[in-house]
């Protein structure tokens, strides 16, 4: 597995914090910790997440692409979004 | 419908004794202001604030038995009256009025406390019986009527709202933190327990007696149950024909003897099933002009005038119906929490309130509704919820399956955008042997309001687990019974009484002196429905499936066969925006937080940022919202006049309210 972008990785961990941790104790949640599991994200903040990461990042999340494995976790979410910029700066 | 009150044990002067009686009563006097009474009687003091619906000359309270030796306050109706009233008579009692309370005095007189079993009705009542020099409590089976009490040192008080107990010197209002985890678990606290330590309520279907020794018994005088099977078969087979002719018989009924009153019955008519078919039988039981009242709302996706002016013009009532916008219901919350007296996680309870005072506004006391249909047929969405949520874990290489779990909230749009695998890991949440599977998601979106709670607060609570103490109250057949009755059992023993008939219910109706009153909660009823087989109380994912075919002669077709649409109500966005009642941004401001100590402000004041700046709030987050912003005003309400709660000595003060609880004999 290539390591993740430290810079993709603490955006996201900001983001997830501030929008649905909602505290100061950024570390409570662990890069490979499932958010739905964690009671984190909810079906309307699937889609919070997707308009974040389509502004932040310039990418556009492809409908079939909104699955567990790229976005329930902040591991998962920075490699889906490294992986995308790969993709459409190719 | 009334208000009640009551001290017992006290020693006081009976100068004070009334005092301290008339604070109490006048406390709830919202709940009955066609008139006062009160008896006092060496240790006991009965209070009452009367909404007069039946003999309204000669039904004034407290009244007593023929030798003056039993004394009842009493607030809710005894339906079946007219029946016991014949009996008792037959018996040799003798009766000075036409009212429902005397039965229970007389009835009492021949049975003590079991006489709720005979009675058939919303009750909750205080009987002081000075020949054994005790003092009974005694709530319905349903827990319609609200009662609750306070063992204080000398000893006992009770009033149908935690007002009343406020008034009493050595009553404080003292946050239970348990109570507050329960409510960002379950949306209620627990019965016995109340949001304020030492203030509980008596639980439903159950009777309380003390003595002058001080022995407090509780007993439960009726308990819903279901027959014991494992299987999808027919457990008691009945012929579906004549459970369905049964259920319309037993329903006519229970609407016929709902009707007993001496002022003029409307009716609420929501345009859904079960308003409908309550409105359309007492439509068919009465001659004349029967008044229905509705709430309508701007959005589109709350609203159902359209649905409520087809049964209209189907009934031919005459109709009246409020319009609730979001800054109305923002502009209410405030009495919302003060008659609610407890955190709400939701905003449906005030539409609710405005439609009372629409109510009443129009000359009404009393209401019929289709409440308690959803959880005594099965009709909520969360029974077929937690159907298919088995259905998928049977098979969970399927990738059919899940698919179906989108049609089931066709107006909730963000569930509609997720893609099957996101549907699966949203519900396929626990294990299906934990007893409360069915309603995991429901509370784990709920408990995600948790993540606000203070470190003061969550160190109280010490690793307490609201969900583990559920599981633990739960009785010993549960395990035996079909999944669906597990589920309609939590919701019809813990969220009806708890939230739906109280929250949303009793105390918002009565904030406007308004008697609501429901067929579908009728006991005769709520045994049948548990007794039918579960795959004909919801067929495939058809819900409430044996009361739409039993009772669809009621209705025309196209809204006897419409699907249902529950009831909701706008959420944080009324609260937020340009239009933001002020008292908002001061409950949620840091200072505000700090000084209330149960939320982290800064954690709070993210919240607000993005509900400010937020389209959409998930679930989660306008409970959060809500639940955060009630508790600033429940706080500043009832516990403090700007002081904080005290979490630092309440570890020993929880032990004694436990110790209090447990050293109550229970059986």
């Amino acid at each position: 597995m290539p390591s993740l972008s430290p810079e993709i990785v603490q955006s996201v961990r900001v983001f997830i914090a501030e929008n649905f941790l909602f505290r100061e104790d950024r570390d409570a949640i662990g890069d490979h910790e499932s958010l739905i599991e964690a009671n984190i994200i909810d079906s309307t903040g699937v889609l919070e997440l997707v308009a974040f990461l389509e502004q932040e990042f310039g990418i556009n999340v492809d409908d079939g692409e909104i699955v567990p494995e790229n976005l329930d976790s902040i591991a998962a979410i920075s490699g889906y979004v490294a992986r995308k910029r790969a993709q459409e700066a190719a | 419908m009334c208000g009640i009150a009551g001290l017992f044990g006290f020693r006081m002067q009976p100068e004070d004794l009334r005092v301290l009686l008339r604070q109490m009563i006048e406390a709830v006097g919202h709940r009955g202001p066609d008139g006062e009474g009160f008896h006092l009687d060496g240790p006991a003091g009965l209070a009452h604030a009367r909404l007069s619906i039946l003999d309204l000359a000669a039904g004034a309270q407290p009244m007593c038995n023929e030798d003056g030796t039993v004394w009842v306050t009493f607030n809710g109706e005894i339906f079946n009256y007219v029946e016991l009233r014949d009996e008792l008579l037959a018996r040799g009692h003798r009766f000075r009025t036409q009212s429902d309370t005397e039965v229970i005095v007389h009835l009492y007189e021949d049975h003590g406390v079991d006489c709720a079993r005979y009675l058939n009705g919303d009750f909750a009542f205080g009987i002081w019986d000075s020949r054994k020099q005790e003092l009974a409590l005694v709530r319905d089976r349903m827990g319609v009527r609200p009662l609750f009490y306070s063992h204080c040192g000398q000893g006992i008080a009770f009033g149908s709202e935690i007002k009343a107990l406020l008034q009493v010197p050595g009553v404080a209002a003292e946050p239970d933190p348990i109570a507050l985890d329960q409510i960002f678990t379950f949306w209620f606290p627990l019965t016995p327990r109340t949001p304020f330590k030492g203030i509980k309520e008596l639980p439903p279907a159950h009777v309380l007696v003390a003595n002058l020794a001080g022995d407090v018994r509780i007993r439960r005088y009726w308990t819903l149950s279901y027959p014991e099977t494992n299987d999808d078969g027919f457990p008691r087979v009945g012929n579906p024909a004549a459970l369905e002719e049964e259920l319309y018989d037993l329903f006519c009924d229970a609407t016929r003897i709902r009707l007993r009153s001496d002022v003029p019955v409307g009716a609420y008519l929501s345009g859904g099933f079960d308003s409908s078919v309550t409105t359309s039988a007492i439509k068919h039981m009465q001659v004349g002009r029967l008044r229905s009242f509705s709430v309508t709302f701007e959005a589109e996706e709350f609203d159902e005038s359209a649905f409520q002016q087809e049964m209209v013009d189907a009934l031919g009532t005459e109709h009246a119906s409020v319009l609730c916008r979001g800054s109305d219901i923002a502009a209410l919350f405030p009495r919302v929490i003060r008659h609610a007296e407890r955190p709400v996680l939701r905003s449906a309870p005030a539409p609710m309130m405005m439609l009372s005072a629409l109510v009443r506004e129009q000359g009404f006391k009393v209401v019929l509704t289709g409440e308690g249909a959803d959880e005594v047929f099965a009709g909520y969405d969360l029974f077929k919820e937690a159907k298919l949520r088995r259905f998928c874990a049977r098979q969970p290489q399927s990738r059919m399956r899940p698919q179906l779990l989108r049609r089931l909230y066709p107006y909730l749009p963000a569930l509609q955008g997720q893609s099957q695998r996101y549907l699966e890991a949203f519900f396929a949440t626990g294990d299906s042997l934990d007893p409360l599977h069915s309603h995991m998601p429901r509370f784990r979106t709920t408990s995600g309001a948790k993540v606000f709670f203070s470190g003061d607060l969550k160190s109280a609570l010490a690793g307490y687990d609201a969900l583990d103490d559920l599981r633990s109250q739960l009785p010993a057949e549960f395990a035996r019974w079909h999944p669906l009755s597990q589920a309609q059992y939590l919701e019809t023993t813990y969220l009806l009484p708890s939230y739906i008939l109280s929250s949303q219910g009793d105390r918002m109706a009565m904030a406007n002196a308004v008697e609501g009153r429901f067929p579908f909660l009728d006991h005769r009823l709520v045994e049948f429905g548990a007794r039918i087989p579960a795959k004909l109380r919801v067929r495939a994912l058809e819900e409430k499936y044996i009361l739409r075919r039993s009772l669809k002669g009621l209705l025309p077709d196209a809204i006897a066969n419409r699907p249902k649409q529950p009831y909701r109500a706008p959420d944080g966005h009324s609260f937020v925006g340009p239009r933001a009642p002020g008292y908002v941004a001061e409950h949620l401001s840091d200072g505000a937080v700090n000084s209330a100590g149960y939320f982290e402000p800064k954690a709070v004041g993210r919240l607000l940022a993005k509900a400010q700046r937020s389209p959409q709030l998930g679930a989660r987050d306008h409970m959060a919202f809500l639940g955060v912003l009630s508790t600033q005003m429940w706080h500043r309400q009832f516990v403090a006049a700007g002081g904080s709660a005290d979490f630092t000595s309440s570890s020993q003060k929880l032990t004694q309210s436990q110790d209090f609880i447990d050293a109550v004999t229970v059986t």
